[in-house]
């Protein structure tokens, strides 16, 4: 018979024969119109806002690169681009390498309250990146109590500050990744190398760090990238020391230049963007080293290794407690650190207005967790089970987002929805805004979080409906929805504690009326308010801890409910 | 009842290709009610291909679908009326046995008393009835199968479609299945269209094969039909064991020239002499032994090698250089009495009637034949 190619292919005509329009193809074709146009109007239109106004001076005339030209030639301004790149690298260094040893010794050693040194590494997740710089402040700066009760002035202000506080930030980030790759171990090796006589030394060197070199990478990038678009931390302990993230903020509300604040969000840009391709290529390289077969690994049990390993984490986890511990003190005594007289005024957030701003961030944060849980789930479902030719670009739009700093969003925001004549205008000064410029700011690891669950899932489920005449939309809620529930809940609660946490994109997008906890805290602390900045960085904390207990209730509910499905089958 | 309905369903030169791959090229077939078709062929013929067409989930480029006479090939899945199985069996983990057999039922609207009373029904037809309230992952693979074919059938769908719905079953469990499936769409008189790579699989069980490799029919017929009348080289070396002798035509028509050995062989259309043709034969009709001493075709083969398959023995048989290998039959009995040993020759001969003539396909051009 004659051989099948491209020749053969020709004669066949490429339009499929067409089924008929019913209520399932208009839905369907409906909702990724709907998808397609939020990916548009949320994230395509006000990133190419950003790429025009950088393009223009602040007479709205089109001048080339020449904002360019000025940034890198105005020493003042073109130093905030080193300054970046040299805090991000040096944090990103030191917070891998500690992190490194801390998984290393929750996963591979049998050494005592393992749990205990997990919970609290994760305890940075639930606060605002600038409590981390505030705590460093309240302890080593000018009026800090180490300061005061020693003498001793370390300088904190500056790269030295930003570099530390950042570490505490980024440090559960990095602990997550590098957990996840050393669990992966494969034990064969280990014994193998066991097997041909290898050092210890030996046995690290060629096994441990080969097998999470994609982890280590992958940590790297993570943090190296949460540094660089980190707001919160060089704004109040940066000193003179400016950065690119302060830089935009510094350009547009300083001094009103918005070409300017466009241009450094566009150089922004491209280190976020870089990080963020070479580790989706770095990801896709990993699926390919994890195989099924791979045996879990007995953690050693060298005494004197595993007692040098608890004290140092025991000394991380007391920084870390410190550094919470210090904030819930000063929010509790009169006046850190002059008098520690007990008292709770600060809670009474007298200079602004009381509790109005912690009530909008948690109607921000719960509205986001429950719009970004379905705007996430529904778009990987569209993109997943509904393949189009829209299915790649849709793809690529919806992981986009996690490449754009939260300081570049927010002013995107502002030139789409704070642009004269516009009828997007009416959304600006609202808290919609806030919980949409979230959604999409936090988008993406939701997004291929669901993405995952859904593909673990039979292909055949909505084949299997159509077959019986049950609609699409009925069986992603009757199965889908149900299988994926442990995800959903995940998501949600990943939304929520982004939105209480989050600095960067809000502070260009509060109003009057709409303020937020952690621009609050931002606010009371420049003010000199100390305390009362204590005081919410506290309210925020506990929020967030109160509401990721409730999700593992949630979750524990859940699990024991689903327990059935996914037992082994029973004998017989 | 009318004698003369509408096939069932009814393919009509169906083509698709994916990219610049044609995964089906000129399909057509016909498949009468209540008949059992089975689709073989290699991986990646296209048979699931040309079944989630039928289904409409997948479309054609090319081609008509019809069913009971009405052309279907703009509908989408959900009007077309059957049920289907899938390899994998796509059962709803989150659903007990029950709900899952009544999936289909809840989407039309009938009585709760209705449904139970139609789920039980299924519960019984499959041998389930214990297992209703059970998870799909608390069931053996064997029955996840069945619970999927009771949900397919529980709307009483038309047509069943089967996609190789045995293949992830062991061998054991493959063998029962078989039969009850089979006993399954006698007693319900379902059409039902089923895919598999496993030619046992499709002579057991189909009152039709359709033999398919790279994306074309090769033959529509019978079990016996496929397995007696293979009419390409593909379906006799698909379907059961074939020996293949490559000759050349001889001048007299109905013989062919194997070295210095003429054979007589079936009729064939005539060629011109010289011209290279296939004969086939199965090694269960090579007579060995005594039997082969004044037959037609005869020659000498030395035992190779045996093979001990249960209920019978096959042979390697050496022909000397001239041609490969014989495999040859035998069972217990006549393998004692020939006294086949490694080493030993024996006489053999090629049923003329036994000897099947296939056309080389080596010029590409004409392969139309
Ligand atoms: N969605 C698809 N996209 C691209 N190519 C496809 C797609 N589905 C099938 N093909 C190709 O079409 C051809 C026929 O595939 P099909 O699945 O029908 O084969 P099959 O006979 O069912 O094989 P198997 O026995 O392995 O299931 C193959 O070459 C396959 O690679
Ligand atoms: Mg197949």
């Amino acid at each position: 018979m004659p051989a099948i190619g491209p020749v053969e292919a020709a004669r066949i005509p490429t339009p499929v024969v067409r089924h008929r329009l019913d209520g399932e193809r208009v839905l369907r074709g409906a909702l990724l119109t709907g998808f397609a146009l939020f990916l548009w109007l949320f994230v395509g239109y006000p990133l190419l806002q950003v790429l025009w106004r950088s393009l223009l001076d602040n007479e709205g005339q089109f001048i080339g690169v020449a904002n360019y030209v000025r940034y890198v030639r105005t020493p003042a301004i073109a130093a905030s681009i080193t300054n970046s790149l040299w805090v991000s690298t040096a944090a990103m260094v030191l917070t891998v390498t500690l992190a490194f040893v801390y998984a290393y010794a929750l996963t591979r050693t049998r050494m005592p309250w393992r749990g205990f040194f997990r919970v609290v590494a994760m305890l940075p997740i639930f606060a605002p990146s600038l409590v981390h710089g505030i705590a460093f402040v309240y302890v080593f700066g000018n009026n800090g109590i180490l300061t005061r009760q020693t003498g001793l002035n370390v300088g904190i202000y500056g790269a030295k500050g930003i570099i530390f506080a950042e570490t505490f930030y980024c440090f559960p980030h990095a602990l997550l990744i590098l957990v996840a790759a050393l669990s992966a171990a494969d034990a064969r090796l280990y014994d193998a190398a066991a097997a041909l006589g290898a050092s210890r030394l030996r046995t690290f060197l060629t096994v441990t760090l080969p097998g999470v070199k994609y982890g280590l990478m992958s940590a790297c990038f993570v943090v190296f990238t949460l540094v660089i678009t980190d707001f919160g931390i060089p704004k109040v302990i940066g000193g003179k020391m400016s950065v690119m993230a302060t830089e935009i903020y510094n350009q547009v509300i300083g001094q009103q230049n918005f070409t300017m604040g466009a241009t450094v969000s566009v150089v922004l840009l491209i280190p976020a963007a870089i990080a963020f391709a070479v580790d989706r290529l770095v990801q896709r390289r990993q699926y390919s080293l994890v195989t099924s077969a791979a045996q879990p690994l007995a953690p050693g049990r060298s005494r004197l290794a595993r007692a040098l390993l608890f004290v140092y984490c025991a000394t991380i986890a007391a920084a870390i407690v410190g550094v919470y511990g210090v904030i819930g003190v000063t929010s509790l005594v009169a006046r850190w650190p002059y008098s520690f007289a007990f008292t709770l005024k600060h809670y009474r957030f007298d200079t602004i207005g009381g509790y109005t701003p912690l009530l909008n961030s948690l109607e921000v944060a719960a509205l986001t967790a429950v719009a970004g849980t379905v705007l996430a789930f529904v778009g990987a479902y569209l993109v997943e089970k509904c393949r189009t030719i829209a299915s790649g670009p849709l793809y690529v739009a919806s992981i986009l987002p996690v490449a754009i700093p939260g300081m570049v969003l927010g002013l995107a925001y502002i030139f789409t929805f704070n642009a004269p004549g516009s009828p997007l205008n009416r959304l600006y000064g609202t808290l919609a805004l806030l919980v949409l410029s979230n959604l999409v700011h936090y988008f993406t690891v939701p997004f291929l979080t669901a993405t995952t669950s859904l593909r673990q899932m039979d292909a055949e489920f909505e084949s299997v409906g159509a077959s019986m005449g049950v609609p699409f939309w009925k069986t992603f809620w009757r199965v889908t929805v149900p299988i994926a529930l442990p995800s959903i809940v995940g998501i949600g609660m990943y939304f929520f504690l982004n939105a209480m946490v989050t600095l960067s994109a809000a502070v260009f997008l509060v109003a009057p009326g709409t303020e937020l906890a952690a621009v609050a805290v931002l606010l009371m602390d420049d003010a000199g308010d100390t305390a009362q900045a204590a005081a919410m960085s506290v309210l925020i904390i506990g929020s967030g801890l109160l509401v990721r207990l409730g999700f593992w209730w949630l979750l524990r509910g859940i699990t024991r409910r689903t327990q059935a499905w996914t037992a082994t089958p029973s004998e017989g | 009842m009318t004698a003369h309905r509408s096939p069932a369903v009814a393919l009509e030169r169906i083509a698709k290709k994916f990219g610049h791959v044609v995964a089906l090229r000129d399909a057509s077939l016909a498949v009468a009610e209540g008949e059992f078709v089975c689709f073989l062929g290699p991986s990646g013929c296209g048979k699931t291909t040309l079944l989630r067409i039928i289904a409409g989930l997948e479309r054609q480029n090319v081609g008509v679908v019809r069913m009971a006479g009405r052309d279907v090939s703009h509908l989408p899945p959900s009007e077309r009326n059957y049920g289907i199985v899938f390899q994998s069996y796509a059962l709803f983990p989150n659903l007990t046995v029950a709900r899952n057999i009544a999936y289909g039922l809840e989407a039309r609207r009938k009585s709760r008393h209705e449904i139970d009373g139609r789920v039980a029904e299924l519960l019984d037809l499959v041998h389930l009835r214990a297992h209703t309230q059970r998870y799909p992952a608390q069931l053996s693979g064997g029955e996840q199968q069945r619970v999927a074919l009771a949900r397919a059938l529980a709307p009483s769908p038309a047509l069943l479609l089967l996609d190789e719905p045995l293949s992830a079953l062991d061998a054991r469990v493959r063998l029962a299945l078989r039969q009850e499936i089979k006993a399954l769409q006698r007693r319900l008189g379902i059409t039902t269209i089923m895919v598999t790579h496993d030619q046992e699989e499709s002579l057991t069980m189909a009152d039709r094969i359709v033999v398919m490799n790279h994306g074309v029919i090769e033959q529509i017929g019978t079990p016996v039909d496929i397995y007696t009348e293979p009419r390409s080289r593909f379906v006799a070396g698909f379907v059961g064991h074939m020996n293949f002798l490559s000759v050349v035509a001889d001048a007299r028509p109905g013989w062919s020239r194997l070295g210095a050995l003429a054979l007589r062989h079936r009729a064939a259309p005539p060629v011109p002499a010289g011209t290279p043709v296939t004969l086939g034969i199965r090694p269960e009709e090579i007579i060995v032994g005594s039997g082969a001493r004044d037959a037609e075709n005869r020659i000498v083969g030395r035992v190779a090698g045996l093979q001990f398959l249960g209920a019978f023995t096959r042979l390697r048989l050496d022909l000397g250089d001239s041609a490969p290998p014989l495999e040859c039959d035998l069972a217990m009995g006549a393998l004692a009495e020939v006294g086949a040993k490694e080493g030993v020759e024996l006489p053999l001969a090629l049923r003329a009637d036994a000897l099947r003539v296939f056309r080389d396909p080596t010029p590409p051009a004409a392969s139309d034949a």
